[in-house]
């Protein structure tokens, strides 16, 4: 600011006006001493060290630096100057220092600058400590407000979060592939054995799949995975339950559906279309599968996890005995059957 | 209109009247939902249904409704925040009337998409005033009126408000204030912190 641009006027303000436009500023004599305040500052520094004290006993200027002296302030006059009460280490001020007219010491003036929010809470601070055109009081509202706001964010947020996870707790699909998950496989199944009608299970593992991952990344495994699931739903009729139940295993629950000869001859053509090079970008991915089945009629009782169970043993039965195989739960390794043999 | 105005119609029922009568509104009205979110935007046609059923299944008037809702907005303790930005317009309830044509300019510094009324205040004395409220919504004149009222009682000014109908293309609210300082009023600290409430 260039105070040699302001107009001369030649006036006199009593120190209540003083204080009512700048609550807190601060005179300075030509000695340095304090010779007055405004009501603001007198509140804040109470019963401390203040009128009749050297001004800088009373403050420290922070920025800038090594302004120690009356003269140098002077020097500085109409600048920007960063500063606290010794006695209130807490409360950073902002200040501009004029000269007086006369050279009769100098003017400072005060603010809190963004640490208003601050002062304003330990020094119980009111509407009447700040000057009418102060916008400090706009500043508290608008913190205020914000923090208003971000609660209500913070709360949608929440109640977000709650319906993402019901909606993941309750989901059915899988949703790389689009085929049912476990958690529907389970109720199909619960539902399955609880009924009368009889039905099969068939537990399938993709062979080499992690060679696919390993060498062509995980798009490329991705890829297989949505192939593989066109491939057992048009192998499968639409009321029978396909299920990705882990990384590269699936399971299929066919109702109504028993023969032993039937669901082998379903499987080997799986696996036949499954060991058909799958294109992916400039490649072709080789995978083939191994499959274990197992059906509630060999059973007394028929229970999820027992022939869960059996379906396992039996596709790691057919996987001991060589890829591309399917072997039947029940049914002695001689009467399985594997693909090409 | 703002997801905030409508969430505050539904917490102003389900706190007043009860968790029962504001699902019953919500089938009344065929919201579809049962909840307002504060941070989306909804059909003005929604807030309207909202009112015309509470209106319906209260058996009160609509006007009463809407002045009502004012008067919890200041005074219900879970809405707190509001009085508190609402009591930062002025040291006394004169000053607070001349703050009002900043509401809207002052909640739009927070949420710069909310339609909140329009006011403007004319004032015929020191102590007469006529607001002019504008708004899409209509009778948020008796919402104003409500928050006028409860407001006057915060800062524990006496005080007279009353709805005149439409003037000027708004509704137009008379005030008179009889005493300034009628009783003490609520205590009102700057910092929210000191609020020991």
């Amino acid at each position: 600011m260039n105070l040699a641009c302001l107009p001369q006027t030649d006036f006199q303000l009593g120190p209540e006006a003083l204080g009512a436009l700048m609550p807190l500023h601060l005179v300075v004599g030509s000695d340095g001493k304090l010779l007055g305040c405004g009501p603001s500052m007198q509140k804040l520094m109470e019963s401390k060290p203040l009128i009749g004290f050297d001004f800088f006993d009373v403050f420290e200027i922070r920025r800038p630096s090594g302004l120690g002296t009356l003269a140098a302030l002077r020097a500085r006059a109409g600048g920007r100057i960063y500063l606290h009460a010794r006695a209130l280490p807490g409360t950073g001020f902002r200040g501009l220092a004029v000269p007086l007219a006369g050279g009769r010491g100098m003017l400072v003036n005060l603010s809190f600058g963004i640490g208003v929010v601050d002062a304003v809470r330990d020094h119980a601070l009111t509407d009447a400590d700040f000057a009418a055109t102060d916008l400090a009081v706009e500043l508290l509202y608008v913190v205020e407000a914000k923090s208003a706001v971000m609660q209500e964010l913070r709360d949608l947020n929440l109640r977000l979060q709650g319906a993402k996870s019901a909606a993941e707790e309750q989901a059915l699909t899988d949703t790389l592939t689009g085929l049912r998950n476990r958690r529907a496989l389970d109720v199909a199944l619960a539902q399955a054995v609880a009924g009368p009608r009889p039905f099969a299970l068939m537990h399938l593992d993709l062979d080499f799949f992690k060679a696919v991952n390993d060498t062509l990344g995980h798009a490329a495994g991705d890829h297989v995975l949505r192939s593989v699931a066109d491939v057992l739903l048009a192998e499968t009729r639409s009321n029978d339950t396909v299920a990705r139940v882990g990384g590269d295993e699936f399971v299929i629950l066919l109702p109504g559906l028993i023969d032993p000869t039937r669901l082998e001859q379903i499987a080997l053509r799986i696996i036949a279309r499954l060991c058909e090079p799958i294109p992916f970008e400039a490649s072709f991915c080789r995978i083939a599968a191994s499959v274990g089945v197992t059906w509630s009629t060999a059973y007394e009782r028929p229970d999820a996890d027992t022939m869960l169970n059996d379906a396992d043993q039996a596709l790691y039965s057919a996987k001991r005995a060589g890829r591309g195989c399917v072997h039947l739960h029940n049914i002695q390794p001689p009467g399985s059957a594997a693909l090409g043999a | 209109m703002h997801g905030l105005i409508n969430r505050s119609i539904q917490c102003f029922l389900r706190d007043t009247y009860g968790a029962a009568i504001w699902s019953a509104v919500t089938r009344e009205a065929q919201l579809g939902f049962d909840s307002f979110e504060t941070m989306l935007t909804y059909d003005i046609a929604q807030t309207n249904a909202v009112i015309e059923a509470a209106s319906r299944l209260l058996g009160r008037p609509r006007d009463t409704v809407l002045e009502d809702l004012g008067i919890y907005l200041v005074s219900h303790p879970n809405v707190q925040a509001l009085r508190r930005l609402l009591r930062f317009g002025g040291v006394t309830f004169a000053d607070f009337l001349h703050s009002l044509e900043d509401l809207p300019g002052r909640a739009r510094l927070a949420l710069p998409d909310i339609d909140l009324p329009q006011l403007e205040l004319i004032d015929h004395s020191a102590a007469d005033f006529t607001l002019i409220c504008r708004s899409g919504l209509a009778g948020a004149g008796h919402v104003v009126v409500g928050i006028l009222r409860a407001m006057a009682d915060d800062y524990g000014a006496l005080s007279v408000v009353e709805h005149l109908g439409l003037r000027n293309g708004g509704e137009a609210i008379m005030i008179t204030l009889a005493e300034s300082d009628f009783t003490s009023g609520r205590r009102f600290d700057l910092a929210l912190k000191a609020v020991a409430e």
